[in-house]
């Protein structure tokens, strides 16, 4: 008897069964086009829906000459997963491409280099630009990230350095705050700084609510990331005599480098969207405002940007907008996986 | 005693009948990613026999115990070559799909795992539900399969309470309950007692005798003893340094233990290695 | 001293474990005293949060007093006649729309990444998931305005033609859009990846060994996923749901562009109309007076106190399942 020995992976979908699939949604999809021509169906979205319907109608019939009803089933259950991962994964494809479709038109020089001072609000899309949101969001974010890593990296060392009673507590509590409505974080800096010692909208009060959203995803990554710094080291230099500050300071901290980086960016890239705590901290301007200038005065931001656009009816200016909105987003987060993965290659 | 003689294996001379073969691996050699853990494994199991695999850590035997009812296909990047036949058909060919494999090749697992939300009972018959398999009877099957694993007297008071609250000893009988449940035709048994106690050792090995007259077993173990308690032929597998392992040894238990052909073999009974 | 002291020890009939001092440098205690302070902001923050709203939401929620809770109408700045009773309405519907639709595909998912997917394009598809968590709200919103609405429209028909034997599909006049049913199908897309990811965390600590008994027995993957996987991991799948519950209840700003902000409760959810809680947040705030900005307010602190309910519940079911204890029934 002779023997292959080329190894092989035993599979249990067979060449027939994805015959058979493939035979069978070529036969739902015809029924489903009959079912349109001749009762009062229409719309691209449901003849998806009801030939998807057909076709699993159609396929656990089929299955069901060969196989009991448990591998029918089965089957049919596998179908359906899949189709659950094309339904999640297919969003974010037509997302992006929309963004991108819509959005590339109105891309020139001037949405980078101009803002929309002294702009009228029915002018043609392409006059003006975008300057000073851009200009606001990185001041905005920039500062709520200086405000923002001092308590992420200390509420990641309490976590995981210091063996507290509170420990609990804090973790409860950094969760309920990642789950904080950030129209609520907006409302919270409203009462406690717009109307109170920040004298009205502006820019750095934006950067207050960001903080409070960014925090529990910067404290939480960051306290991911301390855990993976093998504890060894941290005995090694306990064991050279070194207080815990030192050892923190000193070993943990600086082995987590690339880690606290990762969890910032995905800090940063998780509040660069968000609008909503915008309109009642920065408020919008047409002018560029320097980070000086942002303590006291209103600014715009991306975000911002879209929405008041929208309202104006611009659809165009603010299609572009989102499109260097999304492209900074999955920037800093491909720049995070980046250097993550960076990290723990070393 | 049957066993079966195969190629390159000379010194076996027990050639049973086709049909008393119950599960023939011919020519099974298994990776791990690109790692060759087993190669050219040839062994024929009688049946209504106990086969037992020996062999060091690492040799390939419970590699070998997986790719008999194609549990070995789950662990990602596995991949095998060869076939294994169960009543002369290929079960890695595309007349059996590997769920009706599993059901005429039950498994007996290392560590206990009776279903943490069944009851005793629900764990006993989890495999009818498993399989879509109905039962008319089904007091009389939890009987039945309870008794089989010498657990009915012990268990008959408190069916409804959970499986998980046994003992270790209790818990793996539990589980060979529920595998004969379905009835299979082969029982695979990866050290089944290594967890257990001696004395719940003694109480698994008694029923594997009871049980073996109605199915075929083939178990992996690391105790001498235990082989040469329960089987009738047993297999020794053996990898040199980086190299896949293979069969060294196949015959009668008798015969391997008090007068094996192959010195390494005689090294390993007798406790020189492994 | 140490010795004196080890002798008492010693002396003493009893045997206990030693209670262990290891005092701290001054270097350490100021360490952990930075720490522990930076810890707490956390705490610090939550606190105010529920006072500074409650102090700012006073003056609108003691002119309505408990009517706020029970009035469909939002007149703060005419008198009286306001209450959150049509947004919470809304912001409710919306949720369980959003969540009647994504928790069965979000489990898919997780199965389909867990189970059904070869290892090596696990990881792509675990990063394409949290590449929408990463996609902003406004984005979503514009995306579900411009170019999932439109498209709605069949169905939208099809479901008040054919379903309408379901009050909440029969319309009085055929025009669709700007409605419950569209915020929450895109509210669904975006709470999709955070009860995928949670769900995928909770199925994976199921032991292998009892996903391997059931198949060892013959059950196929479906038998496998019904039988043990989804017992397993129920009570993390409802925690979950939960987590996705707390966003979608408190998701602003693609509620806002979609919904038609009318303050009474529609009839149905497919023709424009309703209302969420934190959608009027946004769009009132603006234009609102001195009591208006009190009473959206009032509103921000009623989604405050429901979202970090829903929200510690929930953490508190996930952490539970993903203990080992979670094993037991």
């Amino acid at each position: 008897m002779t023997v292959a020995l080329r190894p092989r992976r035993p599979r249990s979908l067979r060449p027939s069964d994805a015959l058979r699939s493939v035979g069978v949604f070529g036969a739902a999809i015809v029924v489903t086009l009959l079912a349109f021509l001749f009762t009062p169906l229409d719309g691209g979205l449901g003849f998806v829906v009801i030939a998807f319907a057909v076709f699993l109608a159609l396929e656990y019939a089929m299955v069901r000459q060969t196989m009991d009803r448990k591998h029918a089933i089965d089957h049919l259950v596998s179908t359906l997963v899949y189709i659950c991962a094309v339904l999640t994964a297919l969003p974010l494809v037509l997302i992006v491409g929309t963004v991108v479709v819509k959005g590339l038109p109105g891309l020139s020089l001037n949405f980078f280099t101009k803002t929309l001072e002294g702009v009228d609000p029915s002018a043609s899309s392409t006059v003006g630009g975008a300057l000073h949101a851009i200009t606001g969001t990185l001041t905005q974010v920039g500062f709520a990230v200086i405000v923002t890593v001092p308590f992420g990296i200390l509420t990641a060392v309490y976590l995981t350095e210091i063996e507290g009673r509170f420990t609990g507590i804090v973790r409860l509590l950094v969760d309920a705050m990642s789950g904080i409505p950030s129209i609520v974080a907006g409302l919270f800096v409203y009462a406690i700084w717009v109307i109170g010692p920040g004298h009205g909208f502006s820019g750095f009060a934006a950067s207050l609510a960001l903080s409070i959203l960014m925090l529990p995803t910067v404290a939480r990554t960051t306290e991911e990331m301390l855990k993976l710094v093998d504890p060894s080291l941290r005995e090694a230099s306990l064991a050279l005599g070194s207080p815990q500050w030192r050892t923190v300071g000193q070993v943990v901290l600086p082995t987590a480098r690339a880690g606290i980086v990762t969890a910032v960016i995905l800090g940063v890239a998780r509040v660069a969207g968000e609008t909503a705590p915008l309109l009642m901290t920065a408020f919008g301007n047409d002018k560029v405002i320097s980070p000086a200038a942002a303590f006291h005065e209103p600014q715009s931001a991306l975000p911002l940007f879209i929405f008041q656009q929208l309202a104006q009816d611009q659809r165009e200016r603010a299609w572009t907008a989102a499109l260097a909105l999304i492209g900074l987003v999955l920037l800093l987060f491909m720049l995070a996986r980046l250097v993550s993965r960076k990290a723990r290659a070393r | 005693m049957t066993a079966v003689m195969q190629p390159g294996m000379d010194h076996v001379d027990l050639a049973p009948a086709d049909a008393d073969i119950a599960l023939r691996a011919i020519g099974v050699s298994c990776w791990f990613g690109k790692r060759k853990v087993l190669e050219g494994v040839d062994l024929a199991i009688a049946r209504h026999s106990v086969v037992a695999l020996i062999g060091p850590s690492g040799c390939g035997k419970s590699t070998f115990l997986r790719t008999l009812n194609r549990m070995h296909e789950l662990v990602p990047g596995a991949s095998l070559a060869g076939s294994v036949e169960l009543d002369g058909t290929d079960i890695y060919g595309s007349e059996l799909r590997p769920s009706e494999v599993r059901k005429r090749v039950g498994m007996v697992f290392q560590k206990p795992n009776p279903f943490p939300a069944m009851t005793i009972r629900e764990n006993v018959l989890a495999g009818l539900k498993l399989t879509g398999s109905k039962t008319s009877e089904p007091n009389e099957l939890v009987e039945w399969a309870l008794t089989r694993a010498s657990l009915w007297t012990e268990v008959r008071d408190r069916l409804d309470t959970p499986g998980g609250s046994l003992s270790g000893g209790q818990q793996q009988r539990l589980c060979i309950a529920r595998s004969l449940a379905i009835k299979p035709d082969v029982l695979l048994m990866d050290e089944p007692c290594s967890a257990l106690d001696p004395t719940s050792t003694r109480r698994v090995e008694e029923t594997i005798g009871e049980v073996s007259e109605e199915v075929t077993i083939v178990i992996v173990t690391h105790n001498m003893q235990q082989a040469q308690r329960v089987s009738d032929t047993c297999a020794f597998f053996l990898a040199e340094e980086n190299q896949p392992g293979r069969i060294v040894e196949f015959g009668a238990t008798e015969q391997v233990f008090s007068n094996p052909v192959d010195p390494r073999t005689n090294d390993y009974v007798n406790g020189r290695f492994g | 001293m140490s010795t004196a002291s080890l002798s008492t020890t010693i002396a003493s009939s009893e045997e206990q474990p030693r209670t262990l001092s290891a005092p701290l440098s001054r270097g350490d205690r100021i360490y952990r005293s930075i720490t522990v302070g930076g810890a707490f902001v956390s705490l610090a923050v939550m606190s105010l949060i529920a006072v500074f709203l409650m102090r700012e939401a006073w003056p609108a929620l003691h002119k309505a007093g408990w009517s706020f809770f029970t009035t469909f109408e939002w007149a703060p700045d005419e008198g009286t006649a306001y209450g959150i009773g049509s947004m919470l309405f809304g912001t409710v519907v919306i949720a369980l729309i959003a969540l009647f639709v994504a928790v069965p595909i979000s489990i898919g998912t997780a199965l389909f990444i867990n189970e059904y997917t070869p290892l090596r394009f696990r990881g792509t598809f675990i990063t394409m998931v949290d590449l929408l968590a990463a996609i902003p709200s406004l984005i979503f919103g514009l995306w579900g305005l411009s170019f999932l609405q439109p498209r709605l429209d069949g169905p939208a028909r099809w479901l008040s033609e054919w379903v309408s034997f379901i009050p909440i599909f029969k319309t009085k006049v055929p025009i669709f859009g700007s409605s419950l049913f569209v915020s929450g199908l895109v509210l669904a897309l975006m709470i999709i990846p955070i009860i995928t990811a949670i769900a995928r965390a909770v199925m994976a600590e199921v032991p292998r060994v009892y996903c391997e008994a059931a198949l060892a027995l013959g059950g196929t993957r479906a038998g496998m996923v019904r039988e043990v996987v989804l017992p397993f991991a129920k009570g993390g799948l409802i925690g979950a749901s939960m987590l996705g519950l707390g966003r979608a209840l408190g998701e602003t700003i693609a509620v806002a562009l979609i919904l038609s902000n009318d303050f009474r409760i529609p009839s149905n959810v497919l023709s424009p109309g309703g209302a969420s809680v934190a959608g009027t947040i946004a769009l009132k705030f603006g234009e609102a007076s001195t009591n208006g900005r009190s009473a959206l307010v009032a509103a921000g602190l009623v989604l405050f106190f429901v979202t970090l309910l829903v929200n510690i519940v929930a953490r508190g079911i996930v952490a539970r399942t993903k203990a080992p204890s979670g094993a037991k029934k």
